[in-house]
């Protein structure tokens, strides 16, 4: 299943990784005990327990409808905003339970970047894009921000595409452009975590390719979470992957493992497409 | 007869595809037919109060006209006079931007409110269904009700708690193009609402989530990313509150529209707007000229070019603003959101 290739570029990747802990070291994310039901929805998440690693991909798969999404949504309280949601269980980030009410949840989400299945740019320009994070945190110096922008641009594998048309209405970038541009104003608030809902289901086979390498290139500055339905791509950027059915978490293991020898019978007829 | 999409669905040649053609036929007929006589009818009504109003003029009464606007006009007693014609002009297009002043930001506050803030149950249901049917209050009612609450009530207790000196001439608390201005921002108000949270409903939920997603309150997800992308749904508002204000008479009659002012609602010199005075409206003085002017051939000049003026301040008025939302449009097109 790995390209050829591959195993000096997880080398690579590995030694960068090595190199750049020192500087910064993501947070892992402990979930404990997490249940979650909507009025429409009574068993959306039960009793789900996992420890997502720092500084590595962890993908979620399984089904449609079994809950992938919402236990995404539970890393930045996105599912606050949908009317009679209730959660228990803990989900611990930095030593401090972000599923408390006394959690800031606008700052929770600045630590907790989100991308979400189709590209939502704002209605602004590629720059406005980017620099709304930063100015809602109270970044007003335009040097500031343009280095914030560039940067973010820059990480985002986007910079060189749009440097020169930065006053442009994001909506005339293309769509795999916009959804990197949605990365990169996700990565201008630094973000200690990366929460990637399905990002390339939109996008075209080349985008689709463009974003996997940046995951590749981010992981070693982010916990990043991906939610995907599509088992190569599981396979190709995730180091770690966990199998969600019927808004239960049926298999949680190094990516390697779970592909090649899963220990449970549903995940194995789900990743060889007997079901699902 | 024999080719085409239709024919294809319904078989080559057969009835029904000899049926739907003609169907299709007579649709493009009728409807090009309605557009064509839509503008024919509107030429063609400019040009009836042109004609009325200006033919005496322009001919002379000698060749068998009615004496012309231009001349009854000049020699005219007031309200019957250029002077209180300009006046009429500039009381409907003041009480129309007062109005829209009102209106948009309370607009924009209860739509937002609505869609962004309430949370949806039985509860905000009744608030749309109440929105809903003030849109089909008839107007007098709003004149009523903005006489006896606006004008004595909120107006007479502004005379007692700062005008009290003055007492019992009244300041406030008597009609006037302020109370005129809320009335019909209270009139206009549902169409406003409606229009505003259909443009918020039509926004991508992505829209809002991406923002919130960013660590933004609700707060800044609305000024930030919300309210600008639906600008023309809030230009689209104003511009049906606008025509359906400048349209009414009634309600104005009991809150600030007299029959002739001897000054204008506006100046040049500070305080630059007289919210207390009382005002002349087009809409008004053809309702008096053609119930109470002194009959004469002059009349139907008069009548005309009275509502001519009105038809084109509403018309220059709503343009303004749809050439705003036009602006607005092409700005957003862009992105995917109309």
């Amino acid at each position: 299943m790995n390209h050829p290739d591959m195993e000096t570029f997880n080398a690579f990747i590995e030694a960068s990784k090595a190199s750049k802990t020192k500087r910064r070291q993501a947070p892992s994310l402990q979930v404990e005990d997490v249940s979650l039901s909507y009025p429409a929805e009574p068993n959306a998440l039960q009793n789900i327990s996992l420890e997502i690693p720092s500084g590595c991909v962890t993908a979620v798969i399984g089904p449609s409808g079994c809950g992938k999404s919402t236990l995404l949504r539970c890393f930045n309280r996105m599912n606050d905003t949908i009317d009679g949601c209730r959660y228990s269980g803990s989900i611990f980030l930095d030593g401090a339970n972000i599923l408390s009410d006394g959690i800031d949840v606008t700052s929770l989400r600045r630590k907790v970047g989100m991308v979400f299945q189709r590209p939502n740019p704002f209605p602004k320009s590629v720059f406005d894009n980017v620099a709304y994070g930063p100015r809602l945190a109270g970044i007003r110096s335009q040097r500031q921000l343009d280095e914030i922008v560039e940067n973010a641009l820059r990480s985002a594998a986007l910079w060189d595409e749009v440097k020169d048309r930065l006053d442009a209405m994001a909506g005339n970038l293309s769509l795999g452009q916009q959804q990197r541009l949605v990365i990169a104003r996700a990565i201008a608030v630094e973000p200690e975590v990366l929460l990637l809902d399905e990002p390339a289901s939109s996008l075209d086979p080349i985008s689709t390719l463009k974003i996997e390498e940046l995951i590749y290139e981010l992981k070693s500055d982010y916990t990043i979470v991906i939610v995907t339905h599509n088992m190569q791509q599981a396979g190709r950027v995730s180091d770690y992957t966990a199998f969600m059915s019927g808004g239960r978490l049926i298999e949680f293991d190094a990516t390697d493992r779970i592909f090649t020898n899963p220990s449970e019978r549903a995940t194995e007829d789900y990743i060889t497409g007997r079901v699902g | 007869m024999t080719s085409g999409p239709l024919s294809d669905f319904h078989g080559e040649g057969s009835v029904f595809a000899a049926w739907a053609l003609r169907r299709a036929g007579v649709m493009l007929w009728l409807t090009s037919g309605m557009a064509v006589s839509a503008i024919v009818l509107l030429i063609g009504m400019l040009g009836l109060l042109c004609w009325l109003a200006f033919a005496g003029d322009a001919f002379g009464a000698a060749a068998g006209h009615f004496p012309g606007a231009l001349a009854v006009l000049s020699q005219g007693e007031p309200p019957y006079t250029a002077e209180a014609l300009f006046s009429a002009i500039v009381g409907t297009i003041t009480v129309t931007l007062l109005m829209t002043l009102l209106v948009a930001p309370l607009g924009i506050l209860v739509a937002v409110y609505l869609h962004v803030y309430a949370r949806q149950h039985w509860y905000t249901d009744l608030v749309r269904i109440a929105i809903h049917n003030l849109a089909g209050v008839p107007s007098i009612i709003y004149g009523v009700f903005g006489l006896g609450f606006f004008v004595y009530w909120v107006g007479g207790g502004i005379d007692e708690l700062f005008f009290s000196d003055s007492l019992p001439r009244a300041t406030f608390g008597t009609p006037g193009i302020l109370w005129a201005a809320i009335t019909l921002a209270l009139l206009t108000l549902p169409t406003v609402i409606v229009s505003i949270e259909e443009g918020l409903l039509r926004l991508p939920a992505s829209l809002r989530e991406g923002s919130f997603a960013l660590g933004a309150t609700r707060f800044e997800t609305v000024v930030g990313v919300l309210l600008p992308a639906t600008m023309t749904s809030v230009v689209t508002g104003v511009i049906l509150a606008v025509a359906r204000a400048t349209g009414e008479v009634a309600p104005l009659m009991l809150v600030g529209v007299v029959k002739y002012a001897p000054s204008l609602p506006v100046s040049i010199e500070a305080p630059f707007i007289h919210l207390e005075q009382k005002f002349m409206h087009l809409g008004y003085l053809v309702y008096d000229l053609t119930l109470h002017a002194p009959a004469g051939n002059g009349r139907v000049a008069l009548i005309a070019v009275v509502a001519l003026s009105l038809v084109l301040v509403t018309m220059s008025l709503t343009t303004f603003a749809a050439v705003l939302r036009g602006r607005f449009r092409y700005q957003y097109a862009q992105e995917g959101l109309l």
